[in-house]
């Protein structure tokens, strides 16, 4: 057993773990938050992203050992005084959710992109998003709904961001 | 019915781009997903598979597990085997159907890669990950059965020995003239062989169950990450044997399911035996990888289609064989499925004869069963895709080719060859505007353009012009399809003493926004506030009957079924009104929730009010029973059939095979729309799925029998920057066949955009000779298709 | 799935790292930033008795300047690779193929030096280090050494590195646009998030529109990465044109051996090969 102290939505806990506890597992079965689900066990859905000490991660690809000293934040700990994070509020009005499965980490994911990028292109977005995996909304709303939360309204996008090698915001954060 | 059923109902809420009541504890993380549960004392459970496809099981030793930390219990298939049935299959589609035996757990022999062998029970999930390793098991392997053609050979092995055929079944189905006579008539004869790969459903939240027992009282509660607690409910008594009295089923969040969730799995079973034996709440929930394994897998067909047509392009009959993987056993509706698609080939078209054939056959893979669609998408993408490859051996515009041939707006209701009775449709419009929001021409043109110039990137337009039966289903029907159970649903409406409304469904939504639509629905009959209105759903207790959400079904039957019983609602409370008012029920006008009597609008009450003057019951006409309350029970009369028309426009890279969606336009008729921004998301959930087939997703076995794309890393699952923008549109012709006037949509997209797809990377690469690309559409088998099609022209030249 | 249970070591410094690798017994595995680690753990195909988490030892982590060579920390994350200056103005390959790595969520917490010790011929950085002529270090008991990017891939999954030896940093000669450099890295995979199915990073110096100097360093068709030296050769002195770059490109596949699987046969992925590398080297000698 390792000792850590994590921090997780303001509060912070202090706890006796195994060293292959998985931090997702460590929120969910050993804080009882939930809110943080588990979609596979390859790090290719993203249900599980959270922010670690300001960086959205996927949560079941960290040891809980690893997040010791860390701040975490959780889908349950975006709102303020009750008031949605902007992006949930915009998840909601723009539908960008069916089952809802994916939601929590597709705008843990989200935030992260807006945080960088705060005034994405659609495929800015898409591509912004390619670690979460939707099997509901095939996206659309979805792009919507963080452009919305952007302040670029609910523009519809100005194509698919199909082709990673057209990126233009990649190619010139590299030249 | 009385005749206030037939009172038009003023549309405040139905038509309104509603945001979800759904949506609040999903978008904040407070959800209730059957993973989260947990109850004092809870033990979980983890499943040890079979790491081959066909072996028999010589030992399975279970002591070795139960000596490690943390470790309650553990059982081989042998000890679990007594109080344990066989899974149920409930559409045995023949007299003399092959239905094997079906063990939650394997006892002597298993039968696929991922069929459970044993069990063990421990404190948390990581004991009990650690604890299967420990499970020591001596497997003699035999041979696997994997394509479907070398399994009916006389000398194949087989998957059911004791059955001596991997033959399952034979479903024939021949309508109109002779195909023969008709055959030696046409002046054209295309015959194509398409294969539908095998899919995995992936639903974001893998399957999870959790029973917890009152010991004392013999009671159980089943929380399951599934689409039919009520089916399940009855499935589950019959196979452990718990009194159905004493099981109840809760459907809690459920992440989605696309058919894969409409199962009696035997890790449900497993678990109810489990906490049975030991008395104590047990919990499993798979994991993705194990899920690719242990949750049904869907398609999966072999189609061998013939068409007759005239030198006009006149279809004159249509011949189709199939052969239909049902994998090693049959799940609930596993070989149902392919029949769902036997009535969709003549799809939108007039024709004279039509001939139909399917052959169940058993392979050493997992189980197939419905995935979104469930036999239409397969029907849909094979005669679309040959009308495609008549139009061009007939050198005509697909879209004219299908102008000719299908059904006039004027001619509905029109009873197909395959029999079913088209209520509404209209073609010609959905088509107009399609190709009008796509700007089919200029495309046409710049696709000229580019194969005159050799262009290495060439321009492809597919079409697909779909129908589908859906909203499952009358009962009758079903009788005549030997399916076990009926098409009915149930909805009831409680009218709360302060006003407020419970409306309680059997249909079990996991993502489809029943909660919302059935609130706008109940409040423009009732005419109170939408927020007044809380939808009870999945919970066996609280919602004790319904058929669930599968097929396209929930909004025709679930929602009509709340429609009527709203109804009867407003007739019950218009006999108090008119007490109350002291007026005869025919003076009395019902509007926005108020009734008043017809010349003295002063003369009023509200319908909440009439709530609580019944619940108080001071004063109720004589012999009226003290309740506004109704229930309604709906069977459909017909099946419904939306419809549409889906244009793709793709760039294929003829150097790399690479394909990328340029536009994708579709325009859907789902009848009256009660909540646009749902229906728009099921057509791009639908969308997202029928092109993931197209172009991405294939479960692939290597020639053991072993599943090679095992994890979420090598299916390929598309995500955001995989897929295009979609242009959705509708037109609307209301359905006759439900007072709603709304038709399916959860399936169509899925249904009508692989063929899209498909059609068009083919019309892309038809000036080099590609006639075909096997599905997925993957770059190295458009490459290949390239370069086949080039080396055959080279050899005749 | 769940990993097995291990032990668990934190080291603080490079020093302390060496001695818990030299001193552990059984089968260790190194934790860099884990995104290639935990997936293979949680499918319990790897049954560590010790992980050594390198996480916590700032030495091994940033970007600095070496005379003519760039200085890579081991433990730098993706994302601090794609964001850096003086990587961004150095070594413009590694930072747009480094864009190309996973998704957002890995690229923070993966690393350069996770990604090249595991050796993944799939993945798109090996090839990218060794198309830059990168150098590798790796301290030991015995010291630091350095080993040619060469010398550093030797087969499936393996490195040079000795069981006791840590991958503490990477060093890159400078490559500027001023110098006439121009780069490109052409992935070519089936969904955003999948593998390389074929990858080509491309270093191409021009002068007066020849190219003067080229390196090819190429993803998956191999089980190591592997430089496409035949067309490298033949770029020399070759206008930077499409058809003399299309005709040099021609021999991009010779002498590799790449794998067959469910998404391309070795033949597919030596077509690609020859595609890929054809544009990669245009997109980089047309670099302005």
């Amino acid at each position: 057993m390792t000792r850590i102290s994590v921090k997780v939505d303001g509060t912070t806990y202090e706890d006796d773990v195994e060293p292959r506890l998985l931090l997702v597992h460590y929120l969910r079965d050993r804080l009882g938050l939930t809110g943080t689900p588990v979609g596979c066990d390859t790090t290719n859905c993203g249900a599980c992203t959270v922010d670690l000490d300001g960086e959205s991660v996927k949560s079941c690809t960290v040891l809980a050992v690893q997040a010791d000293g860390c701040a975490v934040t959780t889908i349950q700990g975006l709102a303020t005084d009750g008031d949605w994070h902007p992006l949930q509020k915009a998840f909601h009005e723009q539908h960008a959710l069916q089952c809802g499965f994916c939601t929590p980490g597709m705008i843990m994911a989200a935030r992260d992109l807006l945080e960088e990028n705060p005034h994405p292109t659609a495929d800015e977005v898409r591509l912004g998003l390619e670690g979460n995996l939707c099997r509901c909304t095939g996206y659309q709303n979805i792009v919507n709904a963080v452009l919305a939360a952007a302040g670029n309204g609910s523009a519809h996008g100005t194509g698919s961001g199909q082709e990673k090698g057209q990126e233009t915001s990649v190619k010139e954060a590299a030249v | 019915m009385t005749d206030q059923l037939t009172d038009r109902v003023d549309q405040r809420e139905v038509g309104r781009a509603r945001p979800r009541k759904e949506d609040a504890r999903l978008v904040t993380g407070q959800t209730n997903w059957t993973d989260n549960i947990t109850v004092p004392g809870l033990l979980h459970m983890a499943i040890l598979r079979s790491p081959m496809a066909h072996a028999r099981i010589d030992r399975v030793d279970v002591a070795p597990a139960r000596e490690r930390p943390g470790v309650i219990a553990a059982f081989s298939g042998r000890d679990l085997a007594e109080g344990l049935g066989s899974l149920p299959c409930a559409w045995p589609v023949t007299e003399d159907i092959v239905l094997p035996d079906h063990p939650p757990i394997a006892v002597d022999e298993v039968r696929y890669a991922g069929d459970p062998v044993a069990v063990v029970v421990a404190r948390d999930r990581y004991a009990a990950a650690d604890a299967l390793e420990a499970v020591e098991v001596d497997y003699t392997p035999l041979p696997p059965v994997l394509d479907l053609e070398d399994a009916l050979a006389d000398d194949a092995p087989l998957v059911h020995s004791d059955k001596g055929t991997n033959r399952c079944y034979v479903w024939p189905l021949a309508t109109g003239l002779n195909y023969d006579e008709v055959r030696a008539r046409a002046d054209v004869v295309l015959k194509r062989r398409y294969t539908h790969q095998r899919l995995i459903p992936n639903a974001m939240e893998p399957r999870a169950v959790v029973v917890s027992p009152q010991a004392a009282s013999g009671e159980y509660t089943l929380y399951s990450a599934t689409q039919i607690p009520h089916i399940l409910r009855i499935m589950l008594s019959v196979v452990t044997g718990v009194p159905e009295h004493k099981l109840r089923v809760i459907a809690p969040d459920v992440g989605g399911g696309f058919g894969s969730k409409l199962q009696v799995y035997g890790e449900e079973a497993l678990a109810l035996a489990v906490a049975r034996k030991l008395g104590r709440p047990v919990k499993w929930t798979e994991s993705r990888s194990e899920g690719y394994l242990a949750t049904h897998h869907g398609r999966a067909q072999i189609q061998d289609i013939e068409v007759a047509a005239t030198r006009e392009g006149k279809l004159l009959g249509l011949k189709v064989d199939l052969l239909a993987d049902m994998g090693a056993y049959l799940m609930l509706v596993t070989p149902g499925i392919p029949i769902l698609g036997a009535f969709m080939y003549p799809a939108i078209y007039k024709m004279d004869a039509y001939s139909f054939t399917c052959t169940g056959v058993f392979t050493t893979k997992t189980p197939t069963d419905a995935y979104r669609g469930a036999g239409r998408p397969e029907a849909t993408f094979a005669i679309e895709r040959i009308m495609d490859e008549l139009a061009a051996e007939l050198d005509l515009d697909p879209v004219e080719l299908r102008r000719r041939n299908w059904i006039e707006h004027n001619e509905f209701p029109y009873t197909t060859i395959a029999g079913l009775t088209y209520d509404s449709g209209n073609y010609e419009a959905a088509t107009e505007k399609a190709l009008a929001r796509f700007g089919y021409d200029d495309l046409r043109a710049e696709q000229q353009k580019r194969n005159e110039s050799g262009d290495a990137v060439r321009l492809g337009i597919g079409v697909s012009t779909y129908t589908e039966m859906c909203g499952l289903a009358p009962s009758r029907v079903l009788r005549d399809l030997r399916y076990a159970a009926g098409g009915w649903e149930a909805a009831s409406i409680r009218m709360l003493p302060t006003g407020k409304v419970e409306v309680v469904t059997g249909t079990s939504p996991h993502g489809q926004g029943h909660v919302t639509s059935w609130s706008q629905i109940a409040a423009d009959v009732l005419g109170v506030p939408f927020e007044d209105v809380e939808v009870l759903h999945g919970d066996t207790l609280t919602s004790p009957q319904g058929m669930d959400t599968y097929g396209s079904r929930s909004l025709v039957v679930g929602g009509a079924a709340v429609h009527h019983a709203a109804k009867k609602v407003v007739a019950k409370a218009r006999k108090v009104a008119a007490h109350l008012l002291e007026a005869s029920e025919g003076d009395l006008d019902f509007k926005d929730g108020v009734f008043s009597v017809k010349g003295s609008p002063e003369a009023r009450k509200t319908i909440q009010e009439i709530a609580f003057e019944t619940f108080s019951s001071h004063d109720l006409p004589d012999g009226m029973e003290p309740t506004i309350n109704a229930e309604h029970l709906l069977d459909p009369e017909n099946f419904s059939y939306p419809h549409g028309t889906h244009l793709c426009a793709v760039e294929v890279d003829t150097e790399t095979g690479h394909v990328r969606i340029r536009s994708y336009v579709c325009v859907d008729d789902v009848g009256r729309v009660i909540n646009p921004m749902i229906v728009e998301g099921q057509v791009h959930g639908g969308l997202a799925q029928g092109i993931a087939q197209a172009l991405y997703e294939e479960a692939v076995y290597d020639e053991e029998g072993n599943l090679v794309s095992g994890t979420m890393a090598d299916y390929l699952v598309p995500g955001a920057p995989d897929l295009p923008e979609f242009v959705t549109d509708r037109t609307e012709t209301p359905a006759a066949s439900n007072p709603l006037g709304v038709k399916g949509v959860g399936e169509a997209g899925t249904i009508a955009s692989t063929p899209a797809v498909v059609n068009a990377i083919v019309d892309a690469l038809r000036p080099l000779g590609v006639t075909d690309v096997p599905m997925p559409c993957a770059p190295q088998r458009v490459w290949q298709a390239i370069r086949q099609a080039r080396a055959a022209k080279e050899a005749t030249v | 799935m769940i990993p097995a249970a291990f032990d668990y070591a934190r080291p603080e410094t490079v020093d302390e790292a060496v001695r818990t690798l030299a001193d552990a017994r059984g089968e260790t595995k190194v934790l860099a930033g884990g995104q290639s680690l935990l997936p293979i753990l949680r499918l319990r195909l790897a049954f560590p008795d010790l992980v050594v988490d390198i996480g916590r030892i700032p030495e091994l982590r940033g970007v600095r300047e070496d005379g003519d060579k760039l200085v890579i920390g081991a433990m730098t994350t993706h994302h601090a690779v794609i964001h850096d200056p003086l990587v961004r103005q150095y070594a413009g390959l590694l930072a747009e193929a480094t864009a190309e790595v996973g998704d957002p969520a890995v690229r923070h917490r993966g690393t350069l030096g996770g990604s090249l010790a595991h050796a993944d011929p799939a993945s798109d950085l090996p090839a990218v280090v060794l198309a830059l002529d990168g150098e590798l270090v790796a301290a030991g008991p015995q010291g630091r050494r350095t080993i040619p990017a060469r010398d550093f891939f030797t087969d499936y999954l393996q490195t040079a590195l000795e069981p006791d030896e840590l991958l503490v940093e990477v060093r890159l000669p400078k490559t500027a646009a001023a110098d006439g450099w121009g780069f490109h890295y052409e992935k070519f995979h089936r969904v955003a998030q999948s593998w390389a199915i074929v990858g080509v990073a491309a270093m191409v110096r021009r002068d007066d529109g020849r190219i003067t100097e080229s390196r090819i360093g190429l993803t998956n068709m191999g089980t190591t990465p592997v430089r496409a030296e035949a067309t490298e050769a033949a770029l020399v002195g070759a206008a930077a044109e499409p058809d003399p770059v299309a005709r040099a490109a021609e021999a991009a596949a010779d002498g590799t051996h790449p794998s067959s699987d469910v998404s391309a046969s070795p033949e597919y992925r030596e077509h690609l090969a020859r595609v890929l590398t054809r544009r990669a080297v245009l997109a980089a000698a047309r670099m302005e």
